[in-house]
């Protein structure tokens, strides 16, 4: 089998038990999704706030494994202060590193490339998840509840 | 005579099968069980020597399909102990025999305000239907609570009884382990006018099934907990209350007339068998009962309160404060599902590392969130043991539990 080390590397672990950008925010002006993985229970809520297209504060809350609570971790250090597009890029960059076929329905904007030119950083690290097909679900997580936060936050109320 | 696992295990052809260059530790039969070789034949001889529809061709093939799936309705009818045949319904599972009560009886005699009792203990299955129900023709859903032993708590039974047209309750939790007192239940819902239910999923695999001595009115349980196959489950119910209830789904071989005009329905219990039924998944449900019985439902349940007694023993002495085991204490009290928590590290994390041992456990809300919620946790680890386990698996168990330190303690 392959090794538990790739999937639980240090800087996951790190994210785990220091979560990164944990609480709420005010709504509105923030908006707020949440997300289960209905086979374990894993949660994650995500409290986003715009500003001229640009992720101005994000905070998350939530329960659940290592990989679903470090992964929303490091979402949240990676895409605070990129612009909505970025933030696209990313999620297509990193469902495709997860092995998952792009969605049309996930961002429907267009957007130039495939989001292989854009850096990852530290969430290479989440890579030894896909050898661990059940846990996928929990990598992807928080990123299908931050882009169902931005869809809310782009509907016009 | 006391089982023997070893020997057992020589039934079950996975256990010769290796998971991660290791033995196969597999300890989640409340969710499924293993098959042993018996039933895996019996359900290969239906496909190779008798293949067939039932009830409907009259050449040699179909009499021997017809029977040997009749035969198997026989033989569920007598391990349960039901005095007929007839009250035997094969559905897919427990959960679609659970939601045969509710769509039928329960939409032919329930109406807005009608008390439905449950337990905060239940499985999915036994309160999404009657949510449902809540739903399309406002029922009352009443909760009996548990205690902090994860026993009922029956303090106000008779409150929550009164009125009540239907008591359901598991008589084994699936998360719990706990041993519910049915025929006490049973008698308090008939004094109170109430109909008794029972979700005897994680029970007739494990002890002596008596729906008389239960003094249910039904009795829902799944064949793939109990040796036999996957696809099948089964409804018990009074004779006259499945007379009475209306019929489930629609189509073929549930029928006696069909016309423009409408349809009449065959007699029970093939009235709520619509369509082609799991024939070869009868026909392996029929063997599993025939293990079981040869192995002994009594020493079953001996072998599985002796189990389960050194698991809490081990379990608790190896980790002490480190472990918080769900449920009663006592191994008499309960079953062989333990459900645990192990130093505040996720379940689903916890199940993977015990994976790197092939050891198998489940790791979630179990389908009982209501449950969780009262226990106070999002999700816990779950050891569930069977006839082919032993002494070592527990071991192995306990062996490997400690692995979690190396990622998850500082």
């Amino acid at each position: 089998m392959p090794d538990l080390e790739d999937l639980y590397r240090e800087i996951i672990l790190d994210h785990y038990r220091n979560p990164r950008n944990r609480g709420e925010l005010d709504t509105p002006p923030a908006v707020r999704a949440e997300g289960f993985n209905p086979l374990c229970g894993d949660e994650v809520i995500v409290y986003v706030r715009l500003a001229n297209g640009v992720i101005d504060d994000i905070k998350v809350g939530g329960q659940g494994c290592s990989i679903s609570q470090a992964s929303a971790s490091m979402m949240s250090a990676t895409v605070i202060g990129r612009t909505t597009e970025e933030l696209h890029r990313l999620n297509r960059a990193f469902k495709a590193m997860m092995s998952i076929e792009p969605d049309p329905a996930d961002d429907p904007a267009p957007i130039n490339g495939n989001g292989a030119d854009i850096k990852l950083g530290d969430l290479e690290a989440l890579k030894g998840v896909v050898k661990f097909p059940v846990r996928i679900k929990c990598a992807t997580l928080s990123w299908h509840t931050l882009t169902q936060a931005l869809d809310e936050a782009q509907t016009p109320a | 005579m006391a089982l023997d696992p070893a020997a057992i295990r020589a039934d079950f052809p996975i256990t010769c099968r290796k998971v991660h260059g290791g033995r196969l530790v597999y300890l989640d039969s409340a969710a499924t069980s293993h098959k042993p070789r018996a039933v895996i034949d019996a359900i290969t001889d239906y496909y190779e020597r008798y293949n067939s529809n039932v009830h409907r061709g009259s050449y040699q093939l179909a009499v021997e399909a017809t029977e040997a799936m009749e035969l198997a309705r026989n033989k569920v009818a007598q391990f349960i102990g039901a005095s007929r045949d007839s009250e035997v319904i094969f559905a897919k599972n427990a959960t679609e025999a659970i939601n045969l009560v509710a769509r039928t009886w329960g939409r032919a005699n329930l109406g807005p305000g009608d008390p439905v009792v449950i337990t905060e203990l239940e499985h999915h299955a036994n309160i999404v239907p009657w949510h449902m129900l809540t739903a399309e023709q406002g029922i009352d859903l009443r909760w009996i609570p548990i205690d902090a032993n994860g026993h009922l708590d029956l303090t106000d039974l008779d409150r929550l009884l009164d009125g009540a047209r239907l008591l359901s309750v598991a008589a084994v939790s699936n998360v719990l382990g706990t041993i519910n007192p049915i025929r006490q239940l049973a008698d308090a819902a008939h004094e109170a006018g109430a109909l008794m239910m029972v979700d005897a999923s994680q029970y007739t695999p494990h002890l002596p099934t008596d729906v008389v001595e239960m003094g249910a009115d039904f009795v829902a349980f799944t064949g793939h907990k109990m040796c036999g196959p996957t696809g099948i489950g089964v409804l018990w119910a009074k004779s006259e209350l499945l007379e009475a209830m209306p019929p489930f789904l629609g189509g073929g071989e549930m029928i006696l007339n069909v016309t423009k005009e409408g349809f009449s329905t065959a007699a029970v219990p093939w009235k709520f068998e619509a369509g082609t039924p799991p024939i070869a998944e009868a026909v392996g449900l029929g063997a599993a009962v025939d293990y079981l019985n040869g192995l002994g439902m009594e020493q079953i349940r001996e072998h599985e309160v002796a189990l389960t007694g050194y698991a809490l023993r081990t379990l608790n002495q190896r980790y002490g404060d480190d472990i918080t085991i769900h449920g009663p204490t006592e191994p008499a009290e309960r079953g062989g599902v333990l459900s645990f928590e192990y130093k505040g590290i996720h379940p689903h994390d916890v199940a993977q590392v015990l994976d790197r041992s092939g050891v198998c456990v489940r790791a979630g809300h179990h389908c009982a969130k209501p449950l969780m919620r009262v226990l106070g946790c999002a999700a816990t680890s779950r050891a569930s043991m069977y006839v082919y386990n032993d002494e070592s698996d527990v071991d192995a168990l306990a062996d490997a539990l400690g692995d979690a330190d190396a990622f998850f303690i500082e």
